[in-house]
């Protein structure tokens, strides 16, 4: 249990520094230097140390979106096992818990942006409302594919301990439409290239940053800590995927595990600094694919699990 | 019977050879010129000893000229042929002249006119715009407006945008500028003589090179003053230079919009590259003081011609890979392809000029029709592409970055002499015209110099290429997706000062 907590603060106070990771990879394929891989806590602290402005055509629940974003991400956090180690919550069902946790930080993100009543902002409210619902979908099917293999509905007997390389012996080819699919869904609900342009000053191109155009100071601290957090959430899930070796090693989980860290923030920064970002409408495409590839897996099993 | 009459680009005549029509025949000749696929080039008034008349220089293979005394209120050319719209728009706001039937007779650049005249459109110049200003409005129930400006997220100039949108579909934008209007055109006819370079140079700063030459080219045609060749070469290389900073910084900025970042990185130093190369010429990035009436104030010394040369050489191969890199990812393609279409038609009506007409069809280029300078001893190819949309004004970019590197290696190689010129401004003949044209990169740039009786400046009307092309812009956008705004806005890049004057 004490570890457990360790490693979710641990968690937290790292996300920042691999969000940091993506930036310096942008930077290289730029041929530029980048700024340094500190950098977001620079902002944090800068953005923390900051007053707030508030338009006076807001009310509470402009201020209630920040906290809540952030919250919720630090509280799917806890049910995340990191490097094979039991979470800090855990039981079944909490996986639902854990979408709709973060379903709600994303509702409340929403409300913020409508309460500033700025067409900038609504216009990124829709966006944002709409792709996550075929994420929705998609994640739903990923989960009728675990669900499938190990008969569990928690993030534990996925990710924990030899579970992931039992995943991997029973329904290894399917799995890795799962990891594509997955991907996706990480690209999309974080905001990445080639779904969204973290990067962009341009207002009516955003759909994520646009909608926290109005928060400043501590509630854009909160913000930016949460959506590092979201980000840690989908890439450690995913390191738990692709690299599930146990090794018996003490310690040696972990590092394993922060190499798969790694492998996705690269792989994140790679294809942000080599595809240009796709159109508007051809996005829903791009994130329905997610849905089909883990449609498909989850029918491969069908035949497997007989 | 009296009828327009030629003139050439640059070429210096009295006023009193002008045309000088009865209204009524000279709005039927312009509207049959107009019509069989003449463009405006200037249609403005002035105020000659008291009386308003008009002056009006069309394009059709030739430049041709013709002036009448400008009625009170008239019936507005618009109204039968588009291409005369921003023109009366104008002439309304600097004269209150009233056109009667013009389809759409706003404010371009919103103050009061000259004559203190009654204000044509109503508008109350106490206010700021757009608050008073009812923009044009699409109902329903699923319409939503967006108002973007005129202060932007980034560091450029400022103009209102409104869009009328249904869903992600654009319906409609409304382009409001003159948040910069700064009343340069009444400026240029009351300083001395001697400020005109300056302001002219930095009246749209971007095209100093574009905008000194057509004054230059103004001041030499009507005082008479030679220029020798040399001052020609170095010019044209300026104005090529200028164009290729400008044309890479694009379509570097183009890339960064659709979020493909190396290539915008990459020619962003590039263009700091060909910007410094016009440091080496004449000790100004962006050209400035280098062309004075008379020739240039900075010759091209071996030296420099050398270092000049050995930069693009070395330049021309990172520039090749860069296009290379942007024009070969599916995924850029994917994103410019078919993105704010102008078809030929909508370009001949808004009367596109420069790489966004080339973009839908219209070949006109300056340098190729009325060539100044060097222009006439350089193959300057046709660019037209078919297709109007974003890639296509792309595309034009990266052909003429590849044609002016050539142009300007073939013009260093051999040695350049020149005469250095300090600048002095020379007396202006009185009661004369000249009409410049020049080729900047943003397209046709056109000043229209006048003087009266005594030589002294009557009127110095203005046109950047902008005044043209911002209508295309509000019509690329139709029915395109407003997240593809800042792209088709980058893929023009108008000059807001350039259009605000």
């Amino acid at each position: 249990m004490f570890e457990s907590i360790v490693l979710w603060l641990a968690a937290v106070l790292t996300a920042p520094f691999f969000s940091a990771v993506i930036l310096k990879v942008k930077a290289f394929f730029g041929g530029k230097k980048g700024p340094p891989l500190l950098i977001n806590y620079y902002t944090l602290i800068k953005l923390f140390k900051k007053g707030s402005v508030y338009s006076v055509s807001t009310t509470a629940v402009f201020k209630m979106g920040p906290v809540i974003s952030c919250a919720t991400a630090l509280a799917a956090l806890l049910f995340l096992p990191m490097a094979g180690q039991m979470p800090v919550i855990s039981f079944n069902g909490d996986v639902i818990l854990v979408l709709y946790l973060l379903g709600l930080g994303r509702f409340f993100t929403i409300a913020a942006a409508m309460d500033t009543a700025s067409p900038f902002e609504g216009m990124g409210a829709a966006r944002e409302a709409f792709f996550p619902i075929i994420c929705e979908a998609a994640m739903f099917m990923i989960l009728i594919f675990f669900y499938r293999l190990t008969g569990e509905l928690s993030f534990a007997a996925y990710f924990s301990g030899t579970g992931t390389l039992g995943l991997w012996q029973i329904a290894g080819p399917s799995l890795l439409f799962i990891v594509i699919a997955f991907f996706i869904i990480l690209v999309t609900e974080t905001s990445r290239v080639p779904v969204d342009d973290p990067a962009t000053h341009l207002e009516l191109t955003m759909i994520h940053e646009v909608m926290v155009l109005d928060h400043s100071g501590p509630d854009f601290a909160l913000i930016e800590l949460g959506s590092f957090c979201k980000l840690f959430f989908y890439a450690a899930i995913l390191s738990g995927l692709i690299l599930p070796f146990e090794t018996g090693i003490p310690g040696a989980g972990l590092l394993v595990f922060i190499a798969g860290l790694v492998i996705v923030y690269l792989v994140v920064g790679i294809i942000e600094s080599t595809i240009a970002r796709y159109r508007m409408d051809k996005v829903p495409q791009f994130v329905l694919t997610s849905f089909a590839l883990a449609f498909f897996a989850t029918i491969i099993t069908l035949e497997l699990i007989q | 019977m009296k009828t327009f009459i030629p003139i050439s680009n640059g070429g210096p005549m009295l006023r009193a050879d002008i045309p000088h029509l009865p209204f009524d025949t000279f709005r039927t000749q312009a509207l049959d010129i107009v019509k069989n696929g003449g463009k405006v080039v200037h249609f403005f008034a002035y105020e000659d000893s008291g009386i308003l008349k008009f002056l009006m220089v069309l394009r059709t293979h030739e430049l041709v000229v013709a002036g009448c005394d400008a009625p009170e209120t008239y019936l507005s050319l618009t109204s039968e042929c588009d291409p005369f719209h921003l023109f009366e728009r104008e002439m309304a706001e600097q004269y209150g002249i009233r056109p009667q039937g013009h389809p759409w007779l706003k404010m371009v650049r919103y103050h009061k006119n000259i004559r203190n005249k009654p204000d044509v459109f109503n508008n109350d110049y106490t206010q700021d715009i757009p608050g008073a200003y009812d923009y044009y409005r699409v109902d329903g129930d699923d319409i939503h407006e967006v108002a973007v400006g005129p202060v932007h997220a980034g560091v450029i100039e400022p103009g209102h945008f409104r869009f009328n949108c249904i869903g992600e579909r654009v319906l409609h934008l409304e382009i409001q500028l003159g948040y910069q209007h700064r009343g340069v055109e009444t400026l240029l006819q009351q300083v001395t003589p001697k400020r005109l370079p300056i302001l002219t140079e930095n009246m749209a700063g971007d095209t100093t090179i574009g905008h000194g030459l057509c004054m230059a080219q103004a001041v030499e045609a009507l005082a008479s003053v030679a220029v020798d060749d040399g001052a020609k070469i170095i010019r044209t290389i300026a104005l090529e230079l200028e164009r290729l900073a400008n044309h890479i910084g694009d379509l570097g900025a183009l890339c960064m919009d659709v979020a493909f970042l190396p290539p915008a990185n990459y020619f962003g130093r590039i263009r700091g590259d060909f910007l410094n190369l016009s440091l080496l010429l004449c000790g100004n990035r962006f050209g400035k003081g280098l062309v004075r009436p008379g020739g240039v104030r900075f010759d091209l010394n071996d030296e420099v011609r050398k270092t000049l040369t050995d930069r693009i050489v070395e330049l021309k191969p990172q520039v090749e890979h860069v296009l290379d890199l942007i024009f070969s990812a599916s995924t850029v393609r994917a994103r410019f392809e078919g993105c704010g279409r102008v078809s030929r038609d909508d370009a001949g009506h808004l009367g596109l000029v420069g790489p966004a007409g080339r973009a839908s069809g219209l070949a006109y280029d300056v340098r190729r029709w009325f060539p100044t300078e060097w222009y006439g001893y350089l193959k300057v190819p046709e660019n037209p592409k078919p297709s109007g949309d974003v890639y296509a004004r792309a595309l034009v970019r990266k052909d003429e970055v590849l044609q002016s590197l050539e142009m300007i290696q073939s013009l260093i190689d051999r040695p350049v002499t020149t005469r250095v010129v300090e600048g002095r401004m020379p007396t202006l003949p009185p009661d004369s015209l000249c009409v410049t044209l020049n080729e900047a990169w943003r397209g046709e740039v056109s000043h229209a110099l006048l003087t009266d009786d005594t030589g002294h400046i009557l009127r110095y009307k203005v046109k950047d290429p902008s005044f043209h092309n911002w209508n295309g812009l509000a019509m690329a956008l139709r029915d395109t997706g407003i997240s593809d705004f800042p792209l088709n806005n980058k893929s023009f890049n108008l000059s807001y000062c350039g259009f605000d004057l």
